[in-house]
């Protein structure tokens, strides 16, 4: 027996892929792991669409909070403020004051601002709209990412993909509540809104038509409790969740849940503002469309700090909290695609695909030696280690394995050998022609190599071209395929020689092909 | 032990015409079987609801479907065995595009009263991204044939190349027709078999072809029919050992790898019969009838070598200065 190159990487191969893959194999405290994918785990997957016009719309509506609350500040009178998907338009009722308000407007991003009889109309301009759209999917993902970051959840994924779209990962979901409760989160819009009723004409509301309010500039909004209760407030709000600093749960005195919120310098003292006007009137405090409460305001309220009171419990409150601090979604999301996967179905799949892999790894063990010999003992022994280097990378690089993952391992073990069986077959060949057992060794693995790369190249080509173009649990199996093939290079071709050329004095002096090789003479 | 002794040639190319035949009737069959029925696109790809209930004892699937007559949301669902008996899906063609109330939480609604139950599968592909997923699925098929002509073609000569992808074109059209014939749902893993289809079936018969490039490149023999016939016996062996461990795993997962993986276990397990017969009997066919010429490879062979050597010689009298 003599050491050679090729036995000696081959043997640090297998100290790398025994080494690596423990903390997989035993799931170790320590170490990298192979990630179960959320077919195997269960998990919620879920591709979500941004409804990005809505967010230029309520662009334009902050745009109008905004100027009604400069026209306030300075005593400027205007009228017939009003605003669409489009823009914002009012009149400015005295000309001198005009100069004043232009100064205003073009503090305002991408805003194209035109006047007529002290008639001034603003749209926005058509890269402050993508941009605001292309704004809304970044913010969405923010935002998403700041509230599951917050649920509890390991590891979350929250990614961009394509333009417009977002994907969300959610691992380890136990039960169905469990991702209601995430779901909720994710979706919630957020969009806290402090609006004044409309008190000159809300004992009229519930004769009101939606359109009847909008002639006044107001709108109909329903209570949160009980949606009977209607409350005429005016359309255009004080101010918005975008001022919040920060929210959290409490207590009132009946020790029922509710949120403490802050404002910012800004907010508080537009609230300060607005309060100190309109004592004896009452505030909506308004989240997502629906009235949360209307207290009448008493005094001016400085310091900006404010609560939202509901029939909540512990948990709601939590969760509604968490959404108000990682702020509003400019936009709202919708599902494009869904995929949710419970636990106990995702340990029957681990169960069944085991069941196939340790079935088939039999078959071909067995069956290998059986028709090889000893020949089909090194082609297993290089099979094994594929398998401990295919998991040692796949740990390394955090894969996932999912499982058409896992059926790539499978598949790799019946094609793993393959080399081998070509690398025998050909030393076979060679015996049989005459030739020395150290000649049939070298010139066998020389004839081989040429259809083995070819092999396995095309089918790495299909396996880049399924990850390039694959989703999901679809890319888990490209990449168990294509390291599968690779680890097969280093162990069925480079290691499997090595052995060969140690035991080469062995078997040229034992004449025994049917012991080595499986063949007679 | 030995399932094949080299002493004699097998005449594979003396039974090419019949094999040829039956492929060609295997194809058409395919092909109009794929025209008149259809495949039968999953929801992956045409979009829809899969909703997978397990019940704690047989599904009342009677009960099951008077449950969902009420709503529009679930018109045309259906609802089929899901590997055992507790077990079923509900396919429908509908989709909801609510975060919070989707269609999977409509139809777990819906159940209550029919037994004791648990949703243990939801997916919801919206239309939209049905149709991508079609589209980069169908572009993947077609990358990963181009790929696999360039580089065939690179490394052995465009006759190859163009017989490799009949046989591949072959494979991946029976194996669809057996999908059909069965009614599989056709998914994203129905796809990934077929990419790996590909890259198996490829596998065998370019060991076919090397051998046959070895043969043609090496050997004395002219008459390729020959050169074919003994590089397919030569390879005869690892075609079947190779088939036969490749066949057992995959019937294994077949046989035990669960429901989910069942379609693509199956999508495998005809491939991989196809694939082995195609490369022995369509692959090496077509290379003969396209006429490749032995004589005028070697001659061809012969002439860029001696360029070779020329230009090496050139190249050494220029560097030890002599020109």
């Amino acid at each position: 027996m003599k050491l050679n190159y090729r036995i000696v990487i081959f043997a640090l191969a297998i100290v790398f892929g025994v080494v690596f893959s423990m903390p997989s194999l035993l799931q170790t405290q320590d170490g990298k792991k192979v990630t179960l994918g959320l077919d195997l785990q269960g998990g919620l997957h879920m591709l979500l669409g941004v409804k990005t016009e809505e967010a230029t719309k309520s662009r334009i509506k902050s745009i109008a909070a905004s100027i009604k609350h400069f026209a306030e500040r300075n005593d400027i009178l205007i009228d017939g403020l009003s605003f669409d998907e489009n823009g914002v338009a009012f009149e400015v009722l005295d000309s001198d004051e005009l100069a004043k308000f232009d100064e205003f407007l073009k503090e305002v991003d991408g805003a194209i601002v035109s006047e007529n009889n002290q008639i001034i109309s603003l749209t926005l301009s058509e890269e402050e709209i993508i941009k605001t759209k292309k704004e809304a999917v970044s913010q969405a993902i923010e935002t998403i990412r700041n509230r599951l970051d917050q649920f509890g959840l390991s590891e979350p994924v929250v990614a961009r993909q394509g333009e417009e779209k977002i994907l969300v990962q959610l691992a380890g979901i136990k039960t169905q509540e469990e991702e209601q409760r995430a779901r909720e989160l994710i979706s919630r819009a957020a969009k806290l809104e402090l609006m004044a009723v409309d008190e000159d004409r809300n004992a009229r509301v519930y004769s009101m038509s939606d359109a009847d309010a909008a002639e006044y500039g107001d709108i109909i909004l329903a209570d949160a409790k009980n949606p009977e209760i209607k409350y005429l407030v005016r359309e255009i709000p004080i101010l918005d969740g975008g001022m919040l600093t920060d929210a959290s749960m409490g207590f009132d005195q009946n020790n029922r849940p509710l949120i403490n919120f802050k404002l910012n310098a800004e907010g508080a003292e537009i609230f300060g503002d607005f309060t100190g006007r309109s004592v004896g009137k009452r505030l909506a405090v308004v989240l997502d469309g629906k009235v949360y409460s209307a207290p009448n305001i008493n005094e001016r309220i400085g310091g900006g700090s404010g609560q939202i009171s509901g029939n909540y419990t512990v948990m709601e409150a939590k969760d509604l909290a968490i959404a108000l601090r990682s702020g509003a979604l400019l936009a709202p999301i919708y599902l494009m695609e869904k995929r949710s996967v419970g636990p106990s179905l995702g340990a029957d799949s681990i169960r069944a695909s085991l069941v196939a892999l340790i079935g088939g790894f039999v078959l071909v063990i067995v069956f290998m030696l059986v028709y090889y010999r000893t020949a089909g003992l090194i082609a297993n022994i290089a099979l094994i280690a594929n398998l401990f280097i295919l998991l040692a990378v796949m740990s390394l690089f955090g894969a996932t394995l999912t499982l058409p993952g896992m059926a790539g391992i499978v598949l790799t073990v019946g094609m793993a050998v393959d080399a081998n069986v070509i690398i025998s077959e050909r030393i076979r060949e060679l015996i049989y022609q005459g030739k020395s057992i150290h000649k049939s060794i070298e010139e066998g693995y020389a004839n081989a190599m040429s259809a083995i790369l070819d092999a396995n190249i095309t089918t790495l080509i299909a396996s880049v071209v399924l990850y390039a173009y694959g989703t999901g649990a679809i890319k888990g199996f490209a990449i168990t395929m294509s390291i599968g093939i690779l680890a097969s290079m280093l162990t069925a071709i480079l290691g499997t020689h090595g052995i060969y050329q140690m035991l080469e004095n062995k078997i040229t002096k034992s004449k025994n092909n049917r012991f080595w090789f499986g063949i007679k003479g | 032990m030995e399932f094949f002794k080299y002493t004699r040639t097998f005449n594979f190319m003396g039974s090419a015409k019949p094999a040829i035949f039956l492929s060609s009737l295997l194809f058409l069959a395919s092909l109009a079987l794929l025209v008149t029925k259809g495949l039968n696109y999953g929801v992956d790809f045409a979009g829809g609801t899969v909703v997978q209930v397990q019940y704690d004892t047989e599904a009342p699937i009677q009960a099951m479907r008077e449950k969902l007559k009420g709503n529009v949301l679930f018109n045309g669902a259906t609802i089929s065995e899901f590997g055992s008996p507790d077990e079923v899906v509900i396919r429908m063609k509908s989709t909801t595009g609510s975060v919070t109330t989707d269609i999977g939480d409509v139809t777990r609604e819906a159940l209550k009263g029919t037994g004791n139950y648990k949703v243990r599968r939801v997916d919801i592909v919206g239309p939209t991204v049905g149709a991508e997923l079609k589209e980069k699925g169908i572009m993947s098929l077609l990358l990963a044939t181009f790929g696999i002509l360039i580089y065939v073609a690179f490394r052995f000569e465009w006759r190859f190349a163009v017989a490799s992808i009949v046989a591949l074109v072959h494979d991946v059209t029976i194996a669809l027709g057996a999908i059909t014939l069965i009614g599989l749902d056709v998914n994203l893993d129905v796809l990934a078999a077929l990419l790996t289809l590909l890259g198996y079936s490829l596998n065998d018969t370019i060991i076919v072809f090397d051998r046959i490039r070895e043969g043609v490149t090496k050997g004395k023999n002219l008459e390729l029919q020959e050169i074919i016939n003994e590089s397919i016996t030569r390879t005869l062996a690892r075609t079947t050992l190779t088939s036969l461990t490749t066949f057992f795993v995959v019937f294994t997962l077949f046989m035990f790898g669960g429901e989910i993986i069942h379609a693509f276990a199956f999508t495998l397990l005809i491939g991989i019969i196809v694939g082995t017969y195609s490369s022995v009997f369509v692959a090496s066919p077509i290379l003969l009838w396209f006429g490749f010429d032995v004589k005028n490879y070697h001659v061809r062979l012969a002439s860029k070598a001696k360029r070779e050597t020329e230009k090496q010689r050139m190249r050494d009298q220029y560097e030890s200065g002599v020109m």
